[in-house]
């Protein structure tokens, strides 16, 4: 029998839409002018640029096309906005950052590096379901104060914050509010100017568009400092060649997405739904991590206690099962999971974590399989888990 | 990333499971870590006659305590001693560097269990196990190793 191939990890990448093929095609092979070229498919180029843009700021509810600078990813534009506004705010005392302890490594890993350079950063605790509560953003601001990072919703958790509240509260002490939304573009209605956001990072492989092309908003008005040096490119905030393939593609990813919106979270939370609680009804012993209200449609999480993450990984693929973990073992790093252990988990919890995320293709049929191939695998695993011995030894003696 | 046989002996771990009445058993690694294996082995005449194993940790973590089992079956207790980390990764055909601390644990459950049999026995021995501290340090994590130190 052929295995079947069910991914469930949309969290991480999903495929490109065929549209959003169709719609790059022209631009690899017909109209690969450069952008910044005067001549007619220079010019093709150009245009595709400019309506990608306007496409993505309509999408966003940004005031004006001018607003959206594309980038090489979702990283690139956290690094962009973080490490920009502190730069610019540098040498008029400017010295604060606000973050979360849930954060992406993209905005994580940048606060890190610009604590060593000598800038001070609060990482703010989260509740014991990932959310960061707005009054604890307003204790934190000082007067150097520069800018506040918080996501929209979690990658691994699924945790969508209190956005708009943090927002009122950076308008009101007149610091930047970046907002990582890599998750949550296209899954989540946006608006940027409603939401009070200076800054915000999305990403097109999220959200069926291609990899290697992200986008940084920036409100009108506010000045960073540059990251990428050299030609003029981006009204010369931010050079290199324009991606102009990615761009196109991006921006029609986000048009479909936002056009289909209500229909696939719909699809794809009934589908989590039906996971999580036939998950939970099923096999003993598991936790759910992250809130069950206000959590992006797609994302669940689950700890299987007495295993560990990286086995039931390898084990589900076995079976054709595509999904990922917070397992220190599974991501090449020897710590599990930030967030989870920011959550409140203990390492053991941490370890035996479960991401899955749904997407477009996914069927009743799939969960289906999921939840059998589950309990068979996790009973198997815990069959050989010194810790489930333990504990069954101690139950016994009770 | 992982060897044919690193995968076979995840998918099918040999001597997976507890022996009644064990003459030695040991257990290291700690759930922090993410890795525990514990190792039964049953010994007449100075000659390794069962081991069993039961592991709780990633795919690299049950090869190993599985290729560690299978090395010193039927093995006097010298020569178990005899076996390293090294010698469990080479019958696997290697581990990825970030899994070396796997073959490290399973040549501690080895040591582990054989110090527990020596105890038990009253018998000399010219190498004692310390016992792991928590943390085998194949991790790298040092400021974790400290601290379990100190628990």
């Amino acid at each position: 029998m052929e295995k079947p191939v069910i991914y469930l990890d949309h969290a991480a990448t999903t495929y490109v839409k065929p549209e959003v093929f169709e719609a790059m095609k022209p631009y690899f092979i017909e109209q690969y002018g450069n952008a910044s070229s005067l001549y007619d498919v220079g010019r093709a180029s150009r245009k595709a640029v400019e309506e990608a843009r306007a496409a993505i700021a309509r999408c966003i509810g940004a005031a004006e096309p001018g607003e959206i600078y594309f980038t090489g990813s979702g990283t690139e534009a956290d690094n962009w906005a973080i490490k920009g506004a502190v730069y610019a705010a540098r040498k008029k005392g400017g010295k604060h950052i606000i973050t979360s302890a849930i954060e992406h490594p993209a905005v994580m890993e940048t606060c890190k590096f610009l604590k060593k350079e000598g800038f001070d950063v609060t990482f703010l605790p989260v509740d014991s379901e990932g959310f960061v509560n707005p009054e604890d953003v307003e204790k934190a601001i000082r007067p150097d104060t520069v800018i506040v990072s918080i996501m929209y919703a979690n990658n691994e958790i699924g945790t969508i914050q209190p956005i708009k509240a943090i927002g009122e509260i950076t308008r009101k002490h007149g610091v930047l509010f970046h907002c990582d939304a890599v998750q949550a573009a296209g899954t989540i209605p946006i608006d940027v100017r409603d939401l009070g956001m200076d800054l915000l990072s999305i990403s097109s492989h999220k959200f069926y568009g291609p990899k290697g092309v992200g986008a940084l908003y920036i409100r009108k008005g506010v000045r960073l400092e540059n990251l990428i040096h050299g030609g003029h490119q981006e009204r010369g905030k931010r050079a290199g060649t324009e991606n102009v393939a990615g761009i196109v593609g991006m921006a029609k990813a986000l048009e479909l997405a936002i056009a289909n919106m209500e229909q696939y979270t719909d699809k794809i939370s009934k589908l989590r739904d039906k996971a999580r609680d036939l998950i939970l009804s099923r096999i003993p012993y598991v936790r759910l991590n992250g809130p069950v209200e206000n959590r992006l449609p797609g994302n669940l999480n689950l700890s299987f206690q007495f295993i560990e993450g990286e086995s039931l990984l390898l084990l589900l693929d076995m079976k054709g099962i595509k999904a990922s973990s917070g397992s220190a073992c599974s991501s090449g790093s020897l710590d599990p999971s930030h967030v989870l252990m920011a959550i409140g988990l203990t390492h053991e919890i941490a370890h035996g974590s479960l991401r899955l995320s749904f997407g477009e293709h996914n069927t009743e049929a799939d969960v289906d399989y999921l939840v059998d191939a589950l309990e068979e695998i996790v009973a198997r695993l815990r069959s050989m888990s010194p810790l489930y011995e333990d504990f069954v030894k101690a139950n016994k003696q009770t | 990333m992982y060897s044919e046989k690193v995968m076979d002996h995840f998918m099918n771990p040999r001597n997976v499971g507890e022996i009644e009445d064990a003459d030695g058993v040991g257990q290291v690694g700690n759930a922090k870590c993410g890795d525990i294996m514990k190792m039964y082995l049953k010994i007449e005449d100075g000659v390794i006659v069962d081991a069993k194993f039961k592991t709780f940790g990633c795919g690299a973590a049950v090869a190993t305590s599985s290729m560690a089992t299978e090395l010193i079956k039927g093995k006097t207790i010298k020569e178990a001693e005899m076996i390293t980390n090294k010698a469990v990764m080479e019958a696997l055909d290697g581990l990825p560097p970030a899994k070396v601390h796997c073959s490290v644990l399973a040549e501690e459950a080895i040591a582990a269990a054989l110090q527990d049999y020596r105890a038990r026995h009253g018998l000399d021995s010219d190498s004692t196990y310390e016992g792991c501290s928590g943390c085998c340090g194949g991790c790298g994590r040092l400021d974790q190793h400290d601290e379990n130190n100190g628990e």
